[in-house]
């Protein structure tokens, strides 16, 4: 207990600098608590798009029901595939009379069906990727009964572009705003060094463990990443709440999920203890020779 | 108890602080460490206390010795050597009472056995009618006596003075330097960093390490700088005889 004592009394002694680093780190991860929103919200479109993700194989007119039945047996067997559907001449038809309401017309008076059968595959996630699409593609293509296969070449890669430009930047933010927050817990774990660096110099003389003078310290490092975390927190769900109360084409935006809530809101703890532990290092390693 | 090996102590900037430097001051000695200003007295406190390293030689304090010490050693060794400073570096906004009971509280003295400690302590030092007051109203030579009752609160057996008396008038001075000469006869070895050449006059019978730029230039007693010697009393302890008569004189 004496460790959290002493760091409450380190906040009271300097409740101004006290408050300014954690309004500091607060604001800082404020950006990267919005950042996380947004990376939620992009994270799951993509994701509903990814889901979407089907290659289709068109099927020749002449391909009997066995050859399809057994092709559809061994693609069920593919680890990477979820689910395989058969749509039917008939069933395409009526889809495309159901779907394509403009041609409505044009597929009333047809005589003879023009659609191809043709079977979709969904992939498992986690191969939702242009490789295993891609690969899933061509063992389809090799079916002698399959004339044709599309899978939307083009806008799958770009998805997955999409998707590593976002983790790239979530990196970079993320990194760059938790090295701010760092410097700023240290720096702010120094000055309370420095505050009480008369009486740390008389511990150290009279042989108090190490451990013993830096706890107080790491505790006010991990309460002031604590407490600017939850600041951000908060200022993040207002933001979120003004956006989504106020601006249209932002009704559907999702909050954050809990576990990245509660693994940002450890993370700024973790970074207070390893920012009060740099500047301890720093600080009070200059009185043991060793 | 305190063994200097051969020792040197450089720094990057300044250069060499202390230059190959042997002497053992046995347990239960008292010694006078002196020397001009920038002579190298601090920086042999500062070895036997492990503020800082030899660069070269070996200091052997008790049963730390520089070369194999670890880190997580070195409180265990600043309990078992007080230091008294020459600017006292008591904490203002505590009492005589408490600055002697922060020690005890630091190093883990359990809390009941704390009030009786500072008790004994403050009166072994004769300032028991003091225990209330602020570092600010008491004078030098009672501050000095509430940080030498704060170095001993940890027992230890050696007890490194820096210049304890230079900031007090010689009445004041006489007093902490009698308290020092009490505990030294209750067994405690005593190494007191001095440039008071009366003091060391006064007081011929105790043992003078005298240092010039960096170097040991005297040892009262000579003998205690061999290396296999006993580790009792030397000659030249509290209670021994006059040493280096002759330099002494040169001192004053």
């Amino acid at each position: 207990m004496r460790p959290v004592r002493e760091a409450l009394a380190s906040f009271r002694r300097a409740p101004l600098l006290g408050g300014l680093s954690i309004t500091a780190i607060g604001l800082s991860l404020l950006i990267l608590g919005l950042f996380g929103v947004s990376a939620h919200n992009i994270g799951s479109a993509i994701s509903d798009v990814e889901r979407r993700v089907e290659v289709v194989g068109y099927l020749l007119d002449d391909a009997s029901e066995e050859q399809v039945r057994i092709a559809r047996t061994e693609m069920e067997a593919f680890p990477e595939i979820e689910e395989v559907r058969y749509v039917s001449k008939t069933e395409a038809l009526v889809n495309a009379r159901r779907d394509l309401v403009e041609f409505s017309d044009v597929y009333q008076d047809l005589e003879v069906n023009p659609l191809p059968a043709s079977i979709h595959l969904r992939l498992r996630p986690g191969y939702r990727d242009t490789e295993s699409v891609e690969a899933v593609a061509q063992r389809l293509a090799g079916y002698p009964f399959v004339e044709d296969v599309r899978f939307g070449e083009g806008w799958v890669e770009e998805l997955f572009a999409l998707r590593r430009l976002a983790a790239g930047a979530a990196a970079v933010l993320g990194g760059t705003f938790a090295v701010v927050a760092v410097l700023l817990i240290g720096t702010s774990v120094r000055m309370a060094i420095l505050s009480r660096s008369e009486e740390i110099e008389i511990m150290q003389t009279v042989g108090a463990s190490e451990g013993y003078i830096q706890r107080p310290f790491l505790v006010e490092g991990a309460l002031t990443g604590l407490l600017g975390g939850l600041i951000a927190l908060g200022l993040t769900r207002l933001g979120y709440d003004f956006f989504q109360g106020r601006l249209s084409g932002f009704e559907n935006i999702l909050w954050l999920p809990e576990t990245w809530i509660v693994a940002g809101v450890l993370g700024a703890t973790a970074l207070g203890v390893v920012a009060a532990w740099f500047a301890v290092w720093r600080e009070l390693g200059k009185a043991y020779a060793v | 108890m305190i063994r200097f090996r051969n020792v040197t102590r450089r720094y990057p900037r300044t250069g060499a602080a202390l230059e190959d430097v042997t002497f053992h001051v046995r347990k239960g000695e008292f010694a006078f460490l002196t020397g001009h200003s920038g002579a190298g007295k601090t920086t042999v406190l500062h070895l036997t206390h492990f503020q800082t390293l030899p660069t070269e030689g070996q200091v052997q304090v008790s049963r730390y010795n520089s070369a194999r010490i670890k880190r997580r050693q070195i409180p265990d060794l600043r309990r078992r050597v007080g230091y008294v400073f020459q600017d006292f570096k008591l904490l203002d906004r505590l009492t005589a009472w408490e600055n002697v009971a922060f020690a005890l509280q630091v190093t883990g003295t359990p809390h009941k056995a704390i009030e009786k400690k500072v008790q004994r302590l403050l009166s072994q030092v004769g300032l028991a009618a003091k225990a209330r007051s602020l570092p600010e109203e008491l004078s030098g030579g009672e501050r000095q006596r509430v940080v030498t009752a704060r170095a001993l609160a940890t027992d230890p057996l050696i007890l490194l003075a820096d210049e304890p008396t230079g900031n007090l008038d010689p009445r004041a001075a006489d007093g902490v330097f009698q308290l020092f000469r009490t505990i030294n006869r209750l067994g405690m070895t005593v190494l007191l960093a001095t440039h008071d050449a009366d003091l060391i006059r006064r007081n011929p019978e105790v043992r003078v390490l005298e240092l010039e730029h960096g170097r040991l230039v005297l040892d009262s007693a000579p003998g205690a700088t061999d290396g296999d010697a006993d580790d009792g009393p030397s000659r030249s302890g509290a209670d021994g005889g006059p040493a280096g008569a002759g330099r002494r004189e040169e001192i004053a």
